[in-house]
C-alpha cells in the first residue's frame, strides 16, 4: 500500500476523519443510553425481552383480516394491527389519489363553478386539523346514520347503519383458479401493451389496446366460471333482533364505521395536497409543448396522455410520495376512534397489558419506518421509470 | 390528535427519563428514601391521576383536583410536607400511567388502578393497598329490554376503554357465556361515552363506579341503567415504584390512617381535641403516643395532619362519591365493623 495514501494531507483521508468521528460519537451515545436504560430497568425490576410476543394476548379485536381471538399470541395481535394499518393506508392512498387527481384537474377547468368548488374543497379540507376531521366523520356522521332496524337499504343486499356497513359475503368455490385467471389476464395485457408500443414505434400503427385489455380482463375470468367449475354465491346480511329494541345484522361482512370514518378523513385530507401537486404538475408543463403536440395533429386526449401527463408526472410524483408517507403515518390517529390499527392494538392495549413500553414502542417505530421506506422505494422506482431517459 | 401526540411525547420522555436519570430509586431495605428526599426538596408530591373521573379524580373549572384518589395524594402531602395542597397532579391515560410511574415522572399513582398479579409483580410496580373495592358491570339503555347479563345474545357490541383490565374481563365473561360479541375499545373514556351514547354499541362496560360516574355525562342519563351483575373483582388502589420501601410504607400508611381514623371515629373536626383521649389507639393516631412517624423518617404529627387536612376515609367517600350521587351506598367500601370489607392493619 502506498504510504502517501494514509497521510493526513490525502484529501480522501481528511474527508473521512470527521465522518468517522461523527459515527463514533453517535454509536457511543446510543451505547451509553442503552446501557443506562438497562441499569435503570434492572434497578426497577423491569426485565427486557421479546418473549412476551409468544404469550397469550387474551384480549379481542373488533376487526381483523386474519383469524384472531384472544387465545392467540401478542405477536399475532401485532400482525392484526399491522394489517389493519396497511388496509386503511391502501384504501386511503387509493381514494386520495383519485379525488386528488380529479380535484387538481378541476381547479384548472375553464368552468367557473367547477374550478371554484375544487378551490373551496382544497382550502377547507387542508386547513382543518386532521384529528378534528376524523372526529367529525366519526361522531357527526355516526350520529347521522340510522340504527340497524332502520338501516339504509340498498336493494335488500346491503345495509348502512350506525354499527357499520353490512355487505354481502362472497362465498367462492375454486377461488384459486379465478385468481390465476386474473393474474394471467394482467400478464397478457402487459405483453399486448408492449407489443402495441413496438408496433406504434416501428410502423406507426395504433392498436386498440384499451378494448383488447378490457376484453381479456373480462373474458379470461368468465371462462373459469364456465369451464373450470369456479362459482360464486353470496351470503346476504339479515336483520337479527337481540332484545326488544336492540338489533344487528347477521351474515355478510360488516365494514366497521371506524374504518369508513378513518379512510374517509385520511383520503379527503390528503387529496387536497395531492390536488395541489397535480395542478402544479400540469401548470409546470410549458404551453409550447401542448401547442407543438397539437400542431403534429394529436387530439386533446392524446395530448394529455402522451405529452402533458408524462412530463407533469415528473413534477407530481416526488411531492405525492411525501403525501403517501404522511397518510400512512397519519393513520396512527386511528386510536382516537377505536379503529384497531397497530397503535391502538399493539402500542396501546398490548403495551398496557404487558407493560413492556421500550420493546413495544421500538417495534412499532421500526414497523412504521419499514412501511414508509417500502413506500419510498416503490415511489422512487416509479419516479425513475417516469423520469426523462436521456439518449 | 392532541391526546395521541401527548401519549407519544410522554412515552418518549418517560423512556428518556428512564434512560437518563441514572441510578435513582434507592436500594430496597435501606432506611433512606430517595423519593422522600426528592419530594421534600421539590416541595410537592408528584401524583398521577385520571383525566377526569368524577368522584375519583376530577378537576373543576379552575383546575382544582378533587376525589377519593386525589385524597390519597393529599394525605401523602400532608404527612410528608405538612400541607395537603402541596401536590402536583399529572393527568394520565390508562396507557401512560405505568410508564409515567416507573420513569419517575410521578411518585404516586392514584388513578383508579386495578391491583392484579402481573401488574404488581411484572412491571416494576408495587400496589400499596385498596381505596375502593369495585367490580366490572354493564350499562345498557333502559328501553332495550335487557335486564340482566343473561339477556345478552350473539352479535352484541360492547364499548370499553383500551389498556384496562375491563378489556380482558369482558373477553373472559363473554367466552364463559359462549356469546360472540363485537369489542370496540377507545383510548379515552369520553369517546367511549360518546360512541355508546350515539348508539354505536349496545352496552358499555367498565368498573361500576366508572359507569355510575360516566352516566352523568350522557345526553340523557335517565335513559340508561347499570345491570345488577358484577363480572369481576376490581380492587382499586394507589401504586408506587418498586424499590423504595420507605416511600411505599409512607403511601400505604397514609391511606391506612384515613381508614383507621374512620374506624375510631376520628375526623377532621375532632382530631386535635382527641390528643388526650383515653383510647391509646386514638392517641397513636393523633400523635399523642408512640413514635410511629420515626419509622418513616417523619415527625409524630404526620397522621394528625392527614386527618385534619384531608379527613378520614368516611368523610372523603361521603364528600366525593356519596354526596355527588355517584354511589350513595357504600357497599363493600364500608368498614369491616359495619358489614363492609375495609379492614386495615393496626397502626401501632
Amino acid at each position: 500500500m502506498n504510504l502517501k495514501k494514509l497521510n493526513i494531507e490525502n484529501k480522501k483521508i481528511r474527508d473521512l476523519i470527521p465522518q468517522a468521528l461523527t459515527v463514533l460519537a453517535l454509536v457511543s451515545v446510543i451505547i451509553y443510553f442503552a446501557s443506562n436504560a438497562q441499569i435503570n430497568m434492572g434497578n426497577r425490576g423491569i426485565s427486557f425481552g421479546f418473549g412476551f410476543l409468544n404469550q397469550e394476548a387474551s384480549f379481542d379485536i373488533t376487526f381483523s383480516m386474519i383469524e384472531y381471538d384472544g387465545s392467540h399470541s401478542y405477536g399475532r395481535a401485532f400482525l392484526v394491527g399491522l394489517l389493519n394499518t396497511i388496509l386503511v393506508s391502501v384504501i386511503g392512498i387509493f381514494f386520495a389519489t383519485i379525488i386528488g387527481v380529479i380535484v387538481g384537474i378541476s381547479r384548472l377547468s375553464d368552468n367557473y363553478l367547477i374550478a371554484k368548488v375544487a378551490e373551496w374543497y382544497v382550502e377547507i379540507f387542508r386547513n382543518i386539523p386532521l384529528i378534528l376531521q376524523i372526529f367529525f366523520w366519526y361522531f357527526a356522521a355516526l350520529r347521522a346514520l340510522p340504527l340497524p332496524e332502520n338501516g339504509i337499504n340498498f336493494y335488500d343486499i346491503s345495509f348502512l347503519t350506525i354499527k357499520g356497513w353490512y355487505v354481502p359475503k362472497f362465498l367462492w368455490i375454486n377461488f384459486n383458479i379465478f385468481l390465476l385467471s386474473i393474474i394471467a389476464a394482467f400478464i397478457s395485457i402487459y405483453f399486448i401493451n408492449s407489443y402495441a408500443t413496438k408496433q406504434r414505434e416501428q410502423f406507426g400503427k395504433q392498436l386498440p389496446t384499451t378494448i383488447i385489455s378490457l376484453a381479456l380482463l373480462i373474458l379470461l375470468p368468465l371462462i373459469t366460471f364456465l369451464v373450470f367449475g369456479v362459482s360464486l354465491t353470496f351470503e346476504y346480511p339479515v336483520l337479527k333482533q337481540l332484545s326488544p329494541t336492540v338489533f344487528t345484522y347477521e351474515g355478510g361482512v360488516s365494514i366497521i364505521p371506524e374504518l369508513i370514518a378513518l379512510a374517509l378523513a385520511l383520503s379527503m385530507y390528503t387529496a387536497t395536497f395531492i390536488a395541489e401537486n397535480v395542478r402544479a404538475g400540469i401548470l409546470g408543463v410549458s404551453k409550447g409543448q401542448k401547442e407543438a403536440a397539437a400542431s403534429i395533429g394529436l387530439n386533446k386526449n392524446q395530448i394529455l396522455k402522451l405529452v402533458v401527463m408524462p412530463q407533469a408526472l415528473r413534477i407530481i410524483i416526488p411531492p405525492t410520495t411525501n403525501q403517501y408517507l404522511n397518510l400512512t403515518k397519519n393513520s396512527s390517529l386511528a386510536a382516537a376512534i377505536a379503529y384497531p390499527d397497530i397503535v391502538l392494538v399493539f402500542a396501546g392495549t398490548a403495551l398496557m397489558q404487558t407493560g413492556r413500553a421500550i420493546e413495544i414502542i421500538s417495534i412499532t417505530m421500526l414497523t412504521y419506518l419499514t412501511l414508509s421506506i417500502s413506500i419510498s422505494i416503490f415511489m422512487n422506482w416509479y419516479n425513475k421509470k417516469m423520469a426523462i431517459k436521456e439518449k | 390528535m392532541i391526546k395521541s401526540i401527548k401519549t407519544w411525547i410522554l412515552i418518549g420522555f418517560a423512556s428518556l427519563l428512564l434512560v437518563a436519570c441514572g441510578q435513582g430509586g434507592g436500594g430496597a431495605g435501606s432506611k433512606k428514601s430517595k423519593t422522600l428526599e426528592n419530594t421534600k426538596k421539590a416541595g410537592f408530591v408528584k401524583c398521577g391521576v385520571s383525566q377526569g373521573l368524577p368522584g375519583f379524580s376530577n378537576a373543576d373549572e379552575s383546575g382544582n383536583w378533587s376525589g377519593i384518589d386525589v385524597d390519597v395524594c393529599r394525605a401523602v402531602a400532608a404527612a410528608v410536607l405538612g400541607d395537603a395542597d402541596k401536590v402536583k397532579y399529572t393527568p394520565l391515560s390508562a396507557k401512560e400511567r405505568f410508564t409515567a410511574l416507573t420513569s419517575g415522572e410521578i411518585d404516586v399513582l392514584a388513578r383508579n388502578t386495578t391491583w392484579t398479579l402481573s401488574r404488581d409483580a411484572d412491571i416494576g410496580l408495587t400496589f400499596v393497598g385498596v381505596n375502593f373495592y369495585d367490580g366490572q358491570g354493564f350499562m345498557v339503555r333502559k328501553n332495550s329490554g335487557i335486564n340482566s347479563v343473561n339477556d345478552f345474545k350473539n352479535g352484541i357490541s360492547a364499548c370499553t376503554n383500551t389498556g384496562t383490565t375491563t378489556e380482558l374481563n369482558m373477553r373472559d365473561f363473554f367466552n364463559s357465556k359462549n356469546i360472540s360479541y363485537e369489542p370496540i375499545a377507545f383510548e379515552k373514556a369520553d369517546e367511549v361515552v360518546q360512541a355508546y351514547d350515539a348508539g354505536r354499541c349496545d352496552t358499555y362496560t367498565t368498573d361500576k363506579s366508572g359507569l355510575a360516574a360516566q352516566r352523568t355525562k350522557m345526553s340523557n342519563p335517565d335513559e340508561h341503567k347499570v345491570l345488577p351483575e358484577t363480572i369481576s373483582k376490581e380492587p382499586l388502589g394507589p401504586v408506587v415504584r418498586q424499590g423504595d420501601a420507605v416511600w411505599e410504607d409512607i403511601v400505604r400508611w397514609s391511606l391506612n390512617t384515613m381508614i383507621e381514623a374512620e374506624e375510631y371515629g376520628v375526623n377532621s373536626s375532632n382530631a386535635s381535641s382527641l390528643k388526650d383521649s383515653e383510647n391509646p389507639a386514638i392517641k397513636r393516631l393523633v400523635g399523642a403516643e408512640g413514635e410511629l412517624g420515626a419509622a418513616f423518617g417523619l415527625d409524630n404529627d404526620w397522621s394528625l395532619r392527614i386527618i385534619e387536612q384531608v379527613g378520614n376515609y368516611g368523610e372523603s367517600y361521603k364528600k366525593h362519591i356519596a354526596d355527588t350521587g355517584i354511589l350513595p351506598n357504600r357497599g363493600p367500601n364500608q368498614l369491616w365493623t359495619k358489614g363492609g370489607i375495609l379492614y386495615v392493619p393496626p397502626a401501632r
